[in-house]
């Protein structure tokens, strides 16, 4: 660098980097979903094989034309919008009709991430973004599951998945309730080996504890991934949950179905975690993850609705940058008490 | 000549409301109306003619009162005015329509702190002729009216598949709920600010090549 007759080059830090690019890390995102993503394919068959292509063509399809549009270069080279299309077709329910999978793929990335400036600037996980919209717009839609290891799933489609677009879905007979919601509605418990495996109704790939949580720990031993956020988030949960049901064990049901039922698993690994709606300080990290988790008790148990997972994960998202805030560190040199 | 000078200006206080100077579109005043009785058409319309009413009354009272406030108090003595027809305007819905004075809830009452009439009197009436202010005040309410009816119109298309109560989509199309929600609302608002804001500077850029040939 400073070669003798050189003018001495200046940088700013970092000087050293390790390596890793955004579309490095992306790719290892979405080599971690890829064993849930199968699993999900496996569960529910062919109709949540066109949920999750449609759902990745369409975030892909809406953020190559919203660049060309604004005279960008394109920004799907990076991977990140394979991923945002990859966990909003894992949040949908199986049976939902393409065109509204499509239509939430398209409201996800135009209002969730170009609309904040693309990749880096979104405040929430755009996703999530897309999912919210789909489950006020179409509650019904968003709220009707199928049974996993249906036995005819490899060769028959559920009528509904390729409803003509805007028109109403024609759900037929063999729809099921989730855990959370037998929880909430029944009282009935879903044995935990089901709930591990994810042999239950719910989102596509919502289900397979196991293998989100391996996926997840391939990414926090690659260095990818902040583990503290989940780890706080399950924490948060767990502890939460066992003060309740030791209170009032008919009332609220234990940790382990709390921790693996309905989105909490895939929602804590895979959007909690989004590195730039997520906080960035270690403190802040954790207080992140205990709001999300809270939320998600509070939610669940004294809400309306059976899952709050994703309405969790976007108010934590939406409050991060104020975490950031309270736990900014004390710029070296100031005293203790006022860190301006 | 004097006659021309005067109509030019009379022609443009109504027209520049309806669109240049929309008090909602361009302006982006009176939002809480707009966002939040826009579920339907018929509630947008209702609401918007109900503001229309009000601003061009108040408008005509403060012209003609416009010596004889005293500027100390004039905020005041306009609110005192405005809430006066917007009395008038909720006694009047309410023996026309009851069902529609209760949707539309309290926001016919609210018609007093639409800063969009406040400002038209603050503005303009309080400094103009009469007639110049009742054209103002019927300019920038039919503006207002057009704006709340595009709002009504498409958050119940999408949001029930009707217009004015008749089913217009058929009768498989899927409702979206959303729309008719509070946040329909603002999805509604931006992507017409989007459109209309588009339009603009469409027009703006193909204006340029004519002034300069």
């Amino acid at each position: 660098m400073s070669a003798p007759g050189r003018t001495l080059a200046i940088e700013t830090s970092p000087h050293l980097a390790s390596g890793a690019s955004v579309d490095t890390i992306m790719r290892n995102v979405v080599y971690a979903l890829l064993p849930v993503t199968c699993w999900a394919v496996y569960l529910f068959g062919l109709s949540a094989l066109l949920v999750l292509v449609t759902a990745v063509l369409s975030c892909v399809l809406t953020e190559h034309l919203l660049c060309r549009a604004a005279g960008r270069p394109t920004s799907v080279r990076d991977w990140s919008v394979v991923i945002t299309g990859l966990l909003y077709g894992l949040t949908l329910p199986p049976a939902l009709p393409l065109w509204m999978v499509a239509t939430g793929g398209v409201i996800g990335v135009a209002l969730g991430k170009s609309l904040f400036g693309g990749l880096g600037y979104n405040a929430f996980n755009p996703a999530l973004v897309g999912r919210v919209f789909l489950q006020a717009a179409f509650p019904t839609a968003m709220t009707t599951w199928y049974p996993a290891q249906l036995s005819g799933r490899f060769t028959e489609l559920p009528a509904a998945v390729l409803t003509f677009p805007f028109a109403k879905p024609d759900f037929d007979g063999v729809t099921a309730a989730t855990p959370l919601a037998q929880m909430k509605f029944d009282q009935v418990a879903t044995p935990a080996g089901e709930l591990l495996l994810g042999t239950t109704a719910g989102s596509t790939g919502e289900t397979g504890a196991l293998l989100i949580l391996a996926g997840g720990a391939w990414l926090v031993a690659r260095n990818m991934m902040n583990w503290r956020i989940p780890a706080a988030i399950f924490a948060t949960v767990a502890a939460c949950s066992a003060l309740l049901h030791w209170a009032y064990p008919a009332q609220y049901p234990g940790p382990v179905f709390m921790l693996f039922s309905g989105g909490l698993m895939l929602g804590a690994v895979f959007m909690a975690t989004d590195m730039v709606a997520s906080p960035i300080t270690r403190r802040g990290v954790v207080l992140y993850g205990v709001l999300i988790g809270a939320l998600v008790v509070v939610i669940r148990l004294w809400g309306g609705m059976p899952e709050g997972v994703m309405y969790a994960i976007l108010l934590g998202n939406a409050a991060s940058p104020h975490i950031d805030n309270l736990v900014r560190p004390r710029v070296f040199g100031t005293s203790r008490g006022r860190a301006q | 000549m004097a006659i021309e000078q005067r109509d030019a200006p009379a022609a443009d206080d109504l027209l520049k409301g309806l669109w240049r100077e929309n008090p909602v579109f361009v302006q982006l005043l009176g939002m809480c109306p707009v966002l939040a009785v826009t579920n339907s058409a018929i509630n947008g319309l209702s609401m918007g003619i109900a503001t229309l009413f009000v601003l061009v009354l108040s408008n005509t009272l403060v012209s003609l009162l416009r010596r004889a406030i005293p500027r100390e108090v004039r905020i005041a003595t306009f609110i005192l005015i405005i809430a006066s027809f917007v009395t008038v305007v909720d006694y009047l819905i309410q023996a026309v329509s009851l069902e529609l004075h209760k949707s539309l809830g309290a926001f016919i009452s609210l018609i007093v702190v639409n800063c969009l009439i406040l400002g038209r009197a603050e503005a303009f009436a309080s400094r103009h002729g009469v007639s110049r202010a009742v054209l103002d005040g019927l300019g920038m309410g039919l503006g207002f009216t057009f704006a709340l009816l595009c709002m009504g119109a498409v958050r119940e298309l999408l949001g029930s598949g009707t217009l004015f109560g008749v089913a217009v989509l058929p009768d498989a199309f899927q409702p979206w709920v959303v729309m008719v929600l509070p946040g329909g609302g603002f999805f509604t608002l931006g992507a017409l600010l989007l459109l209309i804001n588009h339009m603009q500077a469409r027009r703006a850029a193909s204006a340029i090549p004519v002034e300069q040939a």
